[in-house]
């Protein structure tokens, strides 16, 4: 047998151990991890965890594994929202089939849940405009996805939004640029498959009563070509408007969720023509300016409001010592004083539901909520209360990340 | 259901370079079409193009008798079969079926008329209620397919279907896609670089080589009056053997002896220098286990034996011999380009599962000469070929074809009465 994994692989070496000759529909249950809330494979897919990080294997065949190996690793160095690949295992005796081994992607959850929730606070709308946003990320990157759809996809909450994940590129294909035929297509893969996705919630009694596939899945192409014209269209104007054009144009994309990457300004007998070159990563200014400040690694929305909550903290701490008080003090100040007390005040029965920052960010809306209500700040001490008694217990237990549920007790 | 002309195809990447080159191809109405060949030699790209993903950058792609060089892809009316494979749990297998239609907002009536007919031809019908859940694995392939027939296209398209399949599964779904076709009667483009899955299920097969075509033959005429090097080095398996040979008359001088020469071959190659004879593994035999009578239609040589492999039903022997540096570089390069394990200087015969031959020892074998083929080792092409005899084999295909067709149509007219009255 013969194992292929990505430097920085220590934790592959935690994987050896595992019985790879074995078909892995045979493997002890005692060695796997049961995740729930997956979604349709058509592979056998299963799940382990070692030292504290869960992984997903599925056995394909080994051109396909290969392929989708150096896919997803391109994916991943590009910034590309997708699953995280650590490798492959190949040669199997008995001419078994490949094995593909993914890190999990920990707090996500599959469109069933979202779908089928009471609780989910998400519309479908926003549901579909984030598949939308992936699919365009995509395409914008040069990939033929060639099996979008719901079950290839995993969620992350993220503020108030979420963010999409590919994590099935079996079928997926790079090109230099895609042809419009090639993203027409794609999307009207996409759009069969989800509507066949939420026709099956439907017929399984899983779907909110309120929710028409047929809709749904018709919207898709729609939302599909108005965000790709909104990113990609190049638009001429008087050179006298282009200072607030081009800033308008800018934000916009911010507010799309995409970045810019270079910005083209020629200016032509009718006008300024402006064409800006959408950057396919996900976007990550306020990611990397708190991971700067405080180590916290979390999602962009989550990002934006931990700053905000940041820079409000930092604020009140010049206002009471009355002098300037550096970025970097501040930030640790704030991780000790402020963030910590939240996530560590979490139960452990209620622990894993959410990701931290998550959990931090629906403690700050709770309060504000509570707050309204109340005609006067409640203050964070008692929205935690609330928020631990009332709110993080609607998340269901099967949505425990399973890192938390591998994560050995106490 | 339509016919696929393709008239002088070309198609070119932004760096000039042409995936596909002037490619012309006809597949008649109701024709399984196979596109064989290794990687890289355009065989996708060009059912890419039949699809409509792929953008022209000349030539006539005319589908039906209507140019669609610029239609779209669902303007085609094409299905590519097992682009989506997903079975969904909750739905049953009708509704599994249904959906591409639920989709199109179809009428519920003529729903339950295609899914009902379409169930006839899989012979899924006393499963239609069930979950999916419940079906086999070629069940289950099965309920994919009936998404393509009830989508009511033009033609079916398959590209590589089987390759990411278990070995068992495959053999099976082969099974199902040729009876499939032969019932529907629809016109079938599959590309494949699997030539035994070519040569298994296609009514002609397209042989591809970098971007262009080699030869477009009925498996039979490709396998027995192959036009080059490539094609007979590419169909069949274990691979045909080509030892080096040099002209004598009517004779051809080989590692393995002198081979004897018929007057239309004899003349084929008079006056040419150094060779490659062609012969499968199947036209030698353990020359003790030959026939009398038939021993004079071939000759007798000795060799020693490498290795043997018996496998129950089938014994080969490997036979190394030598050849000259200039013969073992077209070699090289041969299988270079066919993607193949190297082809050694050894030959690989077949003898029959009963014969003592032994490993390491030398052994008297019997080669049939009547069905060598002698080659042109710089051009590759076959100076042997006798067209009119391959082309007697491919129609001979057409005449099956049509038949089955005809059979299958008579058959599917009564179920499909039956089932509307």
């Amino acid at each position: 047998m013969r194992y292929l994994f990505r430097p920085p692989a220590t934790e592959a070496a935690a994987l050896l151990d595992l019985p790879w000759d074995r078909p892995l529909a045979e493997w002890d249950p005692a060695l796997l991890l049961d995740v729930p809330q997956r979604g349709i494979s058509r592979h056998v897919v299963r799940f382990v965890a070692t030292e504290g990080r869960v992984y997903a294997l599925k056995e394909i065949a080994e051109p396909l594994a290969r392929r989708e190996y150096a896919l997803l690793g391109e994916f991943e160095a590009e910034g590309l929202p997708s699953v995280s690949v650590l490798g492959i295992c190949v040669d199997r005796p008995g001419d078994q089939e490949a094995i593909l081994v993914t890190r999990y992607l920990e707090y996500s959850m599959s469109y069933r849940h979202l779908f089928s929730s009471p609780r989910s606070q998400h519309s479908t709308s926003q549901l579909l405009d984030t598949q939308v946003v992936l699919l365009v990320r995509l395409h914008l990157a040069g990939v033929f996805w060639g099996d979008c759809s719901l079950s290839n996809t995993l969620f992350r909450p993220d503020g108030d939004g979420l963010t999409a994940y590919l994590v099935d590129a079996e079928t997926a294909e790079r090109r230099p640029e895609l042809s419009a035929r090639m993203r027409e297509h794609d999307v009207e893969l996409a759009r069969e498959r989800v509507g066949a996705e939420l026709m099956d919630l439907q017929f399984g009694g899983l779907l909110a009563p309120d929710i028409d596939p047929l809709e749904v899945a018709d919207a898709l192409p729609e939302r599909y070509a108005a965000l790709w014209d909104a990113v990609t269209r190049e638009e001429v104007f008087q050179l006298e408007e282009q200072r607030y054009r081009v800033a308008e144009r800018l934000q916009w994309i911010n507010d799309l969720g995409f970045d810019a990457g270079e910005v083209e300004l020629v200016h032509t007998p009718e006008g300024a023509r402006l064409r800006v070159q959408t950057r396919v990563a996900e976007p990550g200014h306020n990611r990397r300016a708190l991971f700067r400040l405080t180590g916290l690694e979390v999602q962009e929305n989550q990002a934006r409001r931990l700053l905000n909550d940041l820079r409000s903290y930092r604020a009140w701490l010049e206002q009471k010592d009355g002098r300037p008080v550096p970025e970097s003090v501040a930030g640790h100040r704030w991780i000790a004083e402020v963030y910590l007390p939240v996530v560590d005040a979490i139960p452990p029965h209620l622990a894993g539901r959410l990701a931290p920052a998550q959990v931090f960010h629906e403690v700050l809306e709770h309060r504000w909520f509570l707050s309204e209500e109340a005609g006067v700040d409640v203050g964070t001490t008692a929205a935690l209360r609330s928020y631990l008694d009332h709110e993080l217990p609607k998340t269901p237990a099967d949505m425990t990340t399973p890192s938390v549920l591998a994560a050995p007790p106490g | 259901m339509a016919s696929i002309e393709m008239r002088n195809i070309v198609k070119k990447y932004g760096d000039g370079f042409p995936a596909v080159n002037d490619i012309s191809l006809d597949i008649a109405d109701g024709e399984f079409m196979i596109l064989v060949g290794p990687s890289g030699c355009g065989k996708s790209t060009l059912l890419r193009m039949i699809v409509g993903l792929e953008d022209i950058t000349s030539g006539d792609m005319v589908i039906g008798g209507d140019r669609v060089n610029d239609k779209a892809p669902r303007e085609r009316n094409l299905s590519m079969v097992f682009q989506n494979y997903a079975l969904y749990p909750h739905m049953s297998v009708y509704e599994n079926i249904a959906f591409p239609l639920r989709l199109a907002k179809t009428p519920d009536d003529k729903v339950d008329r295609l899914v009902k007919e379409a169930a006839d031809v899989l012979e899924l019908h006393e499963h239609l209620e069930r979950k999916p859940a419940n079906l086999s694995g070629g069940q289950r392939q099965r309920v994919a397919m009936g998404r393509a027939i009830v989508r009511q296209a033009e033609a079916f398209l398959f590209d590589e279907p089987l390759s990411n399949l278990d070995a068992k599964l495959r053999g099976q779904m082969r099974t199902e896609i040729a009876r499939l076709q032969r019932r529907l009667g629809i016109t079938t483009v599959y590309v494949t670089h699997d030539q035994t899955e070519a040569m298994t299920l296609g009514d002609r097969v397209c042989v591809l080589r970098k971007g262009s075509i080699q030869q477009v033959a009925s498996p039979r005429e490709l396998y027995e009056q192959p036009v080059n090097l490539f094609v007979a080095g590419f169909i069949g398996s274990p691979p045909m053997n080509f030892l080096p040979a040099t002209v004598e008359g009517n004779r051809l001088q080989t590692p393995f002896g002198p081979i004897e020469l018929d007057e239309r071959r004899a003349a084929a190659v008079a006056g040419r220098d150094l060779l490659l004879v062609g012969i499968r593994p199947e036209y030698f035999e353990d020359a003790s286990l030959v026939d009398d009578a038939k021993k004079p239609l071939g000759s007798t040589f000795t060799a020693r034996v490498d290795v043997t492999e018996w496998l129950g039903d089938q014994q080969y022997a490997y036979i190394p011999y030598e050849a000259p540096e200039k013969i073992r570089t077209h070699l090289q390069e041969l299988s270079r380009e066919l993607d193949s394990e190297e082809l050694r200087t050894q030959a690989i015969v077949s003898i029959d599962a009963t014969s003592r031959i032994r490993e390491g020892r030398d052994a008297e074998f019997w080669l049939d000469s009547r069905k060598v083929h002698v080659f042109d080792p710089e051009t590759g092409e076959n100076l042997t070929r006798d067209a009119e005899a391959g082309a007697a084999l491919t129609q001979m295909a057409n005449e099956d074809r049509e038949e089955q067709v005809a059979e299958a149509a008579g058959g599917l007219t009564g179920e499909r009465s039956s089932g509307a009255a």
